[in-house]
């Protein structure tokens, strides 16, 4: 939902869903059987049928709903306010009075739900017809309002007034009860609908379809995958990373929340000795699993220094650092780049296809954010097919594997109301502090500015 | 009775272009006849060019719509919860709330988990914004603020940047970035600095993978890309025809698109590089309040006020799965996956949060415990915990005790509680 009380149409915007909430109401107190009784009410001299008192309108909503006298006036408020239900005496005051007032069902046809929004042509004819029928019948402001109208969709002046004099024309066919009924269902009407200032135009319904067949044409060219295919995807991942959701198989060696022990945290904190099994595992899920871990990270580029090819990570990490860095060490950024890793004879020179390596070039004479993508991506994805593979298989990772540890399920305390202390852990401010002044003590120290550890 | 002498057809197929639409009775050479609005505003300019270049125009919209459904379903071989049908049945979920996190003064209206898995930050209505260490219920710092509609906030991932959304009609449409320090006495109120500018409330705001840049969402129908350091506008994102009242970031490999949802019941796929709308799917049946994306970046979710959550497959482009139930009348206004992606917890404006099965598409549970709307449910970053944020100005920690050996405990408790019962009738369950 959204805050705006008016929406970019200057109506109030409702929620349809409650519009048919009420209509349900409302068709319910109609029900031959277990509705509401009506009778006939006298207005002046003319008697007008199906009409109900607020009274019993109340009792019939306190017994249906089983609800308090309270809310049954509330809710017969609501009725009367969105416009379900109108008042004969004093029309213009939208409320529900508990004693013998006469109230109406308005008809369908002019249910907030199946005529919003009301339209200017709408109220153009409606208005034309009130001037029409009497003179001096508007009021103040709907005679601005009838002028304003007059200005603003003057081109379809001829048909308002037709359509206005055939709706009186038909009306007087009618009989006087069912005309006053009318007019009193529409005057209920449009003292709700107060019509917008302005409501979409013609233009605007044109310029929605333009854009609307843009869209449309793009979509039409995309490349889907088969339903099949991607559903199991979703399965296959579920099972994946079924074990490593707490809220599922729980963990190991206890839901800290459920325990007050922090173990669990501490042994996955982002550096340790040796990592758990599970963490282990999940390096070998997918290359970003890997690269998202801090630990994962170092030992991926430990055994990418092994192979010789470390300056692909390094790389990769510079261009991450630019993409998401300030905006004002791009151009100083993007320099160091070119120098450790792109130009020719560089100290840790990347193996770039001549295309991406030529386009990355000319890019660098004008730096911006994105202007490493193509290359990082081209890294990424060699590093992702060759490099990650191997690790995988290497001694070095079926190492770390074996040595991990699975930690011991902690046996649960027999007395269930002895509570462990709950210790604070430092802020997560001041472990931040720290790491900034080491950073900097390091970088003062001369170490190799690519490599940029950001942890 | 409704009137019997006035009987006008309200919904039907409308007599000039046949589609069905709520119908306006209007005169045409003296018959009655029933025209969908659109006709009608057409009928009443005709002689104007206009008329009918709108009228192709339409009609090529309407055609290329049709198009489009077909494209999808073309590869629409099979049904989610089909494929879903070997997959065991989730085991008997026993989620319990267990902390409740009292301090603010009114309503809750946002939360997010720190990145250490036990602290969480929370905006409410009353002004403040307040840092909790969920796991010892203490504050750690609440900075107060100059104004009241505090519609969100989020941790910056690397250095604790606590980020606050100022969103009051008019007045002040900004986005603020807040660094948090150790120092209790310091005022951090001060030490804001305003990064965003909207012409409308600002909804939702998300940092993107580092502490130096801001995407945000917006009352007034964009979402906005931002430079922190120097408060610059880097991106706009225009297509929404409503309000944008939600937005996520991908976690994809190449983490450049993130998805926003909105009050014209679409949620869009974005570019963040270019700006361009990539992908968009309009099922839903009114406003889009929350969207999340499922974690592995190929699908996302989003809860809407039609009391539904839906789940769209990003490369079968359309929607895979319905989140619904006939006893679920209110709005959900908020969604978010578990760490497996299997669950789908969401709140709703009935005070209750709804587990849903993913996979099954059926619910797995619920639960109860908030005493107004809930405004934000979120799983901590490590899914040991569910965060729950209400309008009843209290946060609640929910956690799942279903695991095996809480059965074991389980029996051991019977056995103390239930004296000296020489039979005892318990069921014990894996």
């Amino acid at each position: 939902m959204t805050i705006n009380t008016l929406a970019k149409g200057g109506c109030h915007r409702e929620q349809m869903a409650c519009f048919r909430k009420m209509e349900k109401v409302i068709v319910a107190m109609q029900d031959p059987d277990m509705g509401m009784k009506m009778r006939n009410q006298r207005l002046l001299i003319t008697v007008i049928p199906h009409a109900m008192t607020g009274h019993d309108i109340i009792t019939w909503l306190t017994h249906k709903y089983r609800i308090s006298e309270e809310e049954a006036l509330h809710l017969g408020n609501m009725l009367v306010k969105y416009g379900y239900i109108y008042p004969l005496k004093e029309p213009r005051c939208l409320v529900l009075r508990p004693d013998e007032s006469p109230y109406r069902f308005q008809t369908p046809y002019f249910w907030t739900s199946t005529r919003w929004p009301a339209s200017e042509l709408d109220y153009a004819i409606y208005l034309a017809k009130k001037n029409i029928r009497k003179q001096g019948e508007l009021m103040e402001y709907e005679k601005e309002r009838y002028s304003l109208l007059h200005k603003r969709i003057n081109h379809t002046w001829d048909f308002v007034v037709m359509q206005a004099r055939e709706q009186l024309r038909s009306s007087k066919q009618r009989r006087k009860a069912d005309r006053i009924v009318l007019e009193c269902q529409e005057q209920a009407y449009w003292l709700i609908n107060r019509p917008p200032v302005r409501s979409i135009t013609l233009y605007c319904i044109q310029l929605y379809c333009v854009v609307h067949i843009e869209a449309c044409r793009k979509a039409l060219g995309r490349n889907r995958v088969k339903s099949s295919i991607c559903l199991e995807g979703f399965l296959k991942y579920s099972e994946q990373y079924l074990n490593h959701d707490p809220i599922m198989q729980g963990c190991l060696p206890s839901n800290p929340w459920i325990s007050d022990d922090t173990a669990h945290w501490t042994m996955n904190a982002e550096i340790v000795p040796v990592p758990t099994r599970l963490r282990v595992e999940r390096w070998s899920f997918s290359f970003t699993e890997l690269l998202n871990d801090a630990m994962g990270r170092k030992e991926f580029m430990t055994y990418l220094e092994k192979e010789f090819s470390a300056e692909n990570l390094y790389f990769w990490q510079a261009c991450e650092d630019i993409r998401h860095g300030e905006n004002s060490k791009i151009v100083e950024k993007v320099e160091d780049v070119y120098k450790n890793f792109l130009a020719p004879g560089a100290a840790r020179w990347v193996n770039i296809d001549s295309k991406t390596m030529d386009k990355t070039l000319e890019g660098i004479k004008r730096p911006h954010r994105f202007v490493m993508d193509d290359a990082q991506m081209h890294i990424y994805f060699l590093m992702k097919k060759d490099s990650y593979p191997r690790y995988l298989k290497s001694d070095l990772y079926k190492n770390m594997l074996a040595k991990a540890i699975v930690p011991q399920e902690t046996k649960k305390s027999v007395f269930p109301f002895m509570r462990r202390q709950r210790h604070s852990s430092p802020s997560p401010a001041q472990t931040a502090t720290q790491a900034a002044e080491e950073e900097g003590l390091a970088k003062g120290a001369g170490a190799n500015s690519a490599a940029g550890s950001h942890f | 009775m409704c009137d019997q002498t006035f009987m006008a057809a309200t919904f039907g197929p409308c007599d000039s272009c046949s589609k069905p639409s709520p119908l306006m009775n209007i005169y045409i050479k003296n018959e009655a006849t029933n025209y969908c609005s659109l006709c009608v505003e057409m009928m009443a300019c005709q002689g104007l060019q206009k008329g009918e270049t709108l009228e192709s125009l339409k009609r090529e919209s309407e055609t290329l719509k049709k198009k489009l459904e077909e494209e999808r379903n073309k590869l629409n071989d099979v049904e989610l919860h089909q494929v879903a049908e070997k997959v065991e049945v989730l085991s008997a979920l026993s989620i319990k709330t267990r902390r409740v996190l009292k301090g603010h003064g009114n309503k809750v209206l946002c939360m997010d988990w720190c990145k250490d898995k036990r602290r969480m930050v929370s905006s409410s209505q009353d002004g403040k914004v307040i840092v909790w260490d969920a796991f010892t219920l203490n504050k750690e710092h609440g900075v107060p603020l100059p104004c009241t509609w505090v519609l969100a906030c989020a941790y910056a991932p690397l250095r604790s940047l606590c980020l606050i959304m100022n969103g009051y009609l008019g007045l002040d449409n900004k986005c603020s970035v807040i660094p948090l320090s150790l120092d209790k006495n310091e005022n951090l109120a001060a030490k804001k600095k305003s990064v965003a500018m909207h012409t409308n409330y600002v909804s939702g705001c998300s940092f993107t993978n580092s502490d130096m840049q801001l995407l945000t969402s917006s009352g007034d129908g964009t979402c906005a890309l931002w430079d922190v350091e120097s408060g610059q506008l880097l991106q706009s994102f225009h297509g929404h025809t409503a309000d944008v009242l939600s937005l996520d970031l991908a976690p994809s490999e190449t983490g450049n698109t993130f998805v926003s949802g909105g009050c014209d019941m679409k949620a869009n796929v974005w570019d963040m590089r270019s700006g361009q709308n990539i992908q968009s799917f309009e099922s839903h049946e009114s406003d889009i309040n929350c969207v999340k994306y499922y974690p592995s970046g190929d699908a996302f979710a989003s809860a809407s006020d039609d009391a539904t959550c839906r789940f769209y497959d990003l490369r079968a482009d359309r929607e895979v799965a319905v989140y619904q139930k006939d006893s679920i009348i209110f709005g959900a206004s908020t969604c978010d996956f578990s760490l497996s992606g299997r669950l789908l917890f969401a709140g709703y404006n009935d005070y209750t949060i709804n587990v849903w099965d993913v996979l099954k598409g059926t619910r797995a549970t619920i639960l109860f415990g908030h005493e107004n709307r809930v405004s934000r449910v979120r799983v901590s970053p490590d899914g040991t915990a569910l965060g729950s944020a209400s309008w009843d100005s209290t946060l609640r920690v929910s956690w799942s005790f279903s695991t095996g050996s809480n059965y074991i405990f389980r029996f051991i408790k019977l056995l103390f509680w239930v004296n000296s019962r020489l039979v005892l009738e318990f069921t014990v369950a894996f």
